[in-house]
């Protein structure tokens, strides 16, 4: 069957069924689902959805998950550059192995580098006596959200950078290097603009995910109300509770939040392609 | 100026000065040891450290082994599901021109943004006993939160990208003049999938696969909502890891971990290895 007002003429067949089998499986898998999200909010009068996503205690979340998703972007930013920058220039024992570990967090069931970061910052752990000794809590307070989520973020920012890098002409350096530029000005002028739409998209993407997270940190973040509890875990804790309004309305708030750094990983990542 | 003066100048502006470059490999690969090598190593040394005696009896436990099962179930269905759902895709997107392509895609991508969290919740939500298809699917004895449908709807939904997302752009790569010559020269078109299409993309499915599987196995946010934590009945292996974690049978705990972790080293190991002889995948920005 031809839909001619959706579809150019072509002469290879099968548009009609696998379209049609596309847009059931979106249709039950996610926009039906999804959109049980609004219809279950609508029951809710306005005031009392405005009361569930505005009490102290939520807020202090939205302020944990949203502040701490952030300074794990921020941290991978920095750090996934260098990463990215030493995997495309320079070469050192291990790189293969080193390039292939980026991928780590992304392969690693999240439940498991919980319970591995847990154990390693635990005050009786690898790095977490040391660090106690020097007066560092890292397990169990918020700093330990921050490390769960650099891990889970860091290969974003790594794996939008590098193909940029690589793709960077290294004639431009050569000529702005003769013209009498010093390193530094050439990495500043040069180099920066060209990588920074790409370094900004993995950050944004890395603080998506962070966002999201919830295996990863839940082992490591002690979940204290109001200190170190995240948007994800008060969510679960209301559906353990039966509240599932309550769960519903801060879940349509994170869905929010996530569309709008969707859209704008979508601007980046033309902004990015364009430069 | 010299000739030998003006390269050297040159060379420092070209690239950095040695302390430079070994400041910034030591920064880069110190973080990578300290943030992915040491939670790495910290699963195995967990795991054996009371010998190998006890991490031999953590896996063969009836309790470790069901959650082994339920994982295999969970994802040798949601893995083919998403397979056919991804072929199907990117057979419609990469092969015609149609308005609301960018649309699709973004539709699509959704499952990623969304915290695992909520992909569970939106299944309670849906099928629950306090809503009214939950209800009367309660009336019918079927059940689907709290048990293995729930599990893999969930599976579903949080892998529901990754084979698609890999073929699109490869399909869109080699374009339609292979698949319409076939055509033209009288194939029919699943001759001229199967004979044509599929061999062109095997290698970018595989590597779909590789990820799904990997994502599927691991999942541990969206399935932790919907399983109702059964244990024998609905614990995959990642809830499985936190049950005992959770009661502090840190060596059983570490050594379920430590499957999950091989699962992820593997599937690293054939990601580089299609990497490096195929060039796939490198192009997905």
């Amino acid at each position: 069957m031809r839909i001619p007002l959706l579809r150019q003429h072509s002469v290879l067949p099968g548009f009609g069924l696998a379209m049609g089998w596309t847009l059931f499986c979106l249709a039950v898998v996610v926009l039906i689902p999804l959109s049980g999200l609004f219809f279950k909010t609508a029951t809710m009068t306005g005031e009392a959805f405005w009361q569930t996503i505005s009490s102290p205690r939520v807020i202090n979340a939205y302020k944990i998950s949203f502040g701490i998703a952030f300074a794990a972007a921020l941290i991978n930013a920095f750090f996934g550059l260098i990463v990215a920058w030493i995997l495309v220039r320079y070469t050192f024992p291990f790189k293969r192995i080193v390039d292939a570990a980026v991928d780590l967090p992304f392969a690693l069931p999240t439940a498991v580098a919980g319970i591995a970061l847990a154990t390693l910052y635990a005050p009786q752990g690898w790095l977490g006596k040391p660090l106690a000794e020097l007066g560092i809590k890292v397990a169990f307070t918020p700093l330990g959200i921050l490390l769960a989520l650099v891990f889970v973020g860091l290969p974003f920012v790594v794996r939008t950078v590098q193909p940029i890098l690589e793709d960077l002409e290294k004639d431009v350096e050569e000529v702005a290097a003769s013209l009498g530029a010093s390193r530094r000005q050439i990495f500043c002028r040069v180099l920066l603009p060209q990588i920074f739409p790409a370094l900004l998209t993995g950050f944004a993407m890395s603080f998506a995910r962070a966002l999201g997270e919830y295996g990863s940190v839940i082992f490591i973040a002690g979940n204290l109300p109001n200190v170190s509890e995240i948007i994800p875990l008060l969510i679960t804790i209301k559906l353990e509770q039966y509240d599932y309004t309550g769960a519903t309305a801060l879940a349509v708030v994170m869905l929010l939040a996530s569309f709008v750094l969707l859209l704008l990983i979508n601007i980046l990542q033309k902004w990015s392609s364009r430069q | 100026m010299s000739n030998a003066e003006s390269s050297s100048v040159k060379s420092t502006a070209v690239q950095e000065p040695w302390w430079m470059r070994v400041l910034l490999i030591a920064v880069g690969v110190g973080f990578l040891l300290v943030l992915i090598g040491l939670p790495l190593s910290a699963v195995f040394v967990e795991a054996l450290h009371k010998g190998i005696k006890p991490y031999w009896q953590s896996l063969l436990h009836p309790d470790a082994l069901a959650a082994v099962r339920l994982t295999l179930i969970v994802a040798a269905i949601a893995v083919p599901f998403n397979v056919l759902f991804g072929l199907a895709a990117s057979w419609a997107i990469a092969k015609f021109e149609f308005s609301g392509k960018q649309f699709l895609l973004t539709l699509i991508d959704l499952p990623f943004a969304v915290s695992p969290v909520i992909s569970g919740l939106v299944y309670i939500l849906l099928f629950g006993a306090h809503a009214a298809l939950g209800r009367w699917l309660v009336d019918n004895d079927i059940q689907i939160v709290f048990a293995v449908p729930g599990l893999v709807l969930a599976t579903i939904f949080i892998t529901f990208p990754f084979v698609a997302r890999e073929l699109i752009p490869l399909m869109q790569e080699q374009g339609t003049e292979e698949e319409e010559a076939a055509i033209l020269l009288g194939a029919n078109g699943w001759q001229t999938f199967r004979r044509v299409t599929l061999p062109n993309i095997k290698w970018g499915l595989l590597y779909g696969v590789l990820l799904c599987n990997a994502r599927a196995m691991g999942e541990f946010g969206a399935v932790s909502v919907v399983s109702g934590h059964i244990r024998g009945e609905t614990n995959t292996l990642p809830l499985h890891v936190e049950i005992l974690y959770n009661e502090y049978n840190f060596v059983a705990a570490f050594a379920v971990a430590s499957l999950l972790t091989i699962l992820a080293l593997i599937t690293l190991l054939l990601k580089s290895f299609m990497e490096m002889k195929f060039a796939t995948g490198k192009k997905r920005h």
